[in-house]
């Protein structure tokens, strides 16, 4: 179970949350200039990152407002939470080197360089309950 | 009693240095990359080949999932290649000279709602059609196949009856894996663990070779059997894959007498139930909702799953969980496989079995391998290319595809 920080009401249990997949995917600014290949891109195909992973969540028993997450998909670590709209942060360099099978699930990347934007960082344990600036509605 | 196993035979395969060069490399020693190479031996006369796998021998997804096999899957395609499946099972014990417990005890699809109703007796309708056995069961039918299971309807969602195939079962998924092992050894495939794939050697864009954590080794042909892990792999190559690796968990009990005589799934309530050889109940339910390579998974799916559990079978109520695992599944939006060619060439895919691609080792197996060995589609993995999702003819089967397995 993650214990995910909604950048409106603070860490809640993953139960009350509902995963949306890839962050940052635009709807195709030209639609009728597609070509099949391009539709399918757009519909089917999502980046399945093995490291850290921009994605989409709603905390729908809560707030029910949308916003980003950055999370390591081998340790489920979250580096980042962040508004809808707002770019992506850096993330943390990777806890594994991809395809080694042991990592340790408690691992940590503490020392090392935290994403930048302010009040989204989720390692600390006391966080504030104020949503950040552009948090969408 | 509950079953005793068979004894295991004395010599299962050599652990060989890989070559400079081969015919063929499969990269996954999976259930499905061991089949492929056996059936590219034995089908194909290709054996000068090689089986690469970064772990242990079938320590990915085939020796942590539950071991349904069934083909009453909806559509034509999916009924084809499963059913195909099915009757390899049905003979493989024999051809592989291996007893892997293939138990035909049957599997029963609970229906708890109207709307459960009507998709499962369609999906009866459909399979007979297919050549698929199958039947529908009142409430009193499904009581008498299986007498744990509770049919009052003092529970939430009661059962409604079920769609039963009686050919479906179960098997023992790491003797399967060992008995292919086995049989391509004595092939001469070249079976290599603790051999990570690390990269892809191309010429222009043609696959020439791969870079691996026990050296480069060039061949002509690449045929990828990496389930969860399979997008990474691609990238290493250069192409997409519409996939979406997800954990998937699964838990047994301790053992006891035998009580379970089938296998029973609810995909409503979201749990699946058989009872091991040995005498574990084996449950499983849903993936957890967000991509993960981790192999764990969340508690609270185990939760969620052990209530549906208790509600339909009473008497599990005071057994108790044994061990918990995950998997890392790959899973595509139409819950359907993917396997055929790539943008690359020569180099092939076999991936999206998602939550239940055990069932379809043996064909996947057999197709793949004609595929790799003819560079073209065998006629039950056409439907299954990845060009579907340009054409747009997709084979929705999440509603066959049922509680995740
Ligand atoms: C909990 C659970 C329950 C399931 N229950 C069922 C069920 O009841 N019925 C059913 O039909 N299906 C079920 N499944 C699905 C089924 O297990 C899979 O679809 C199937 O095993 C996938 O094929 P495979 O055996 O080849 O995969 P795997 O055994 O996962 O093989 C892939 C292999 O590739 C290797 N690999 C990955 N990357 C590399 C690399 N870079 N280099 C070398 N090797 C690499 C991995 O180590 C792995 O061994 C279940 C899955 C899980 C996790
Ligand atoms: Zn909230």
């Amino acid at each position: 179970m993650l214990l995910i920080s909604c950048p409106n009401c603070g860490s809640r249990d993953e139960t009350e949350f509902h995963y949306g997949g890839q962050a940052h995917v635009a709807y195709p600014e030209n639609p009728n200039e597609l070509n099949d290949r391009e539709w399918a891109e757009f519909l089917f195909y999502r980046d399945n990152t093995k490291g850290a992973f921009a994605e989409r969540w709603l905390h729908s028993t809560g707030c029910r407002q949308w916003f980003n997450m950055l999370r390591d998909t081998v340790t489920y670590e979250i580096q980042a939470v962040y508004p809808m709209g707002a770019p992506r942060p850096a993330a943390a360099p990777p806890a594994a080197e991809s395809g080694t099978a042991s990592t340790a699930p408690d691992s940590t990347t503490t020392g090392t360089a935290r994403p930048s934007i302010a009040a989204t960082s989720t390692s600390t344990a006391s966080r504030s309950t104020t949503a950040p600036e552009g948090a969408t509605k | 009693m509950a079953d005793l196993l068979p004894e295991h035979p004395d010599f299962l395969w050599r652990n060989p240095e890989p070559k400079s060069s081969y015919d063929a490399v499969i990269v996954g020693g999976g259930g499905h990359g061991l089949a492929t190479a056996y059936f590219l031996a034995k089908n194909h006369g290709m054996t000068n080949i090689a089986v690469l796998e970064k772990g242990w021998l079938a320590g990915g997804n085939m020796a942590r999932n539950t071991t349904i096999i069934r083909s009453n899957y909806l559509w034509d395609e999916s009924a084809a290649i499963y059913e195909h499946a099915l009757k390899l099972w049905e003979i493989l014990p024999e051809e592989l000279e291996y007893d892997f417990l293939f138990s035909q005890r049957g599997v029963m699809n609970l229906a708890h709602t109207l709307g459960d109703v009507r998709e499962s007796m369609r999906r009866v309708g459909a399979n007979k059609l297919n050549g698929v056995d199958a039947e529908w069961l009142d409430p009193q039918q499904v009581k008498e196949l299986c007498p744990i299971l509770n049919i009052n309807d003092n529970i939430r969602y009661p059962v409604m009856g079920a769609t039963y195939q009686p050919r479906a079962g179960i098997a023992k998924h790491d003797h399967v894996a060992w008995a292919f092992a086995r049989k391509c050894d004595e092939l001469g495939v070249d079976i290599i663990q603790n051999c990570e794939v690390t990269g892809f050697l191309k010429d222009g864009n043609k696959v020439v070779g791969v870079k691996t954590n026990r050296g480069t080794i060039n061949t002509e042909k690449v045929g990828l059997c990496a389930a969860g892990h399979s997008s990474v792999l691609a990238e290493m190559a250069g192409f997409r894959l519409p996939i979406q690796s997800h954990p998937l968990q699964a838990l047994v009990s301790e053992l006891h007498e035998p009580v379970h005589p089938t296998v029973v799934m609810s995909n409503h309530v979201h749990v699946y139930v058989s009872q091991a050889h040995k005498g574990e109940l084996v449950m499983g339910a849903g993936v957890d909702s967000y991509n993960g390579y981790g192999q764990r998974g969340s508690f609270h799916v185990i939760e969620h799953q052990m209530a549906a559990a208790v509600e339909l079978f009473p008497i599990f109520a005071r057994a108790h969980v044994l061990r918990t695992w995950g998997g890392i599944v790959d899973t595509t939006l139409d819950a359907s496989p993917i396997v055929g060619i790539t943008p690359v060439e020569n180099m092939f895919v076999n991936c999206g079995w998602g939550t239940g691609g055990f069932k379809g080792t043996p064909a996947a197996g057999l197709t793949f391998a004609h595929t790799i060995a003819t560079g073209t589609p065998h006629h039950l993995n056409k439907p299954f290319a990845l060009e579907r999702f340009e054409t747009g003819a997709l084979i929705d089967e999440h509603g066959a595809a049922a509680v995740a397995h």
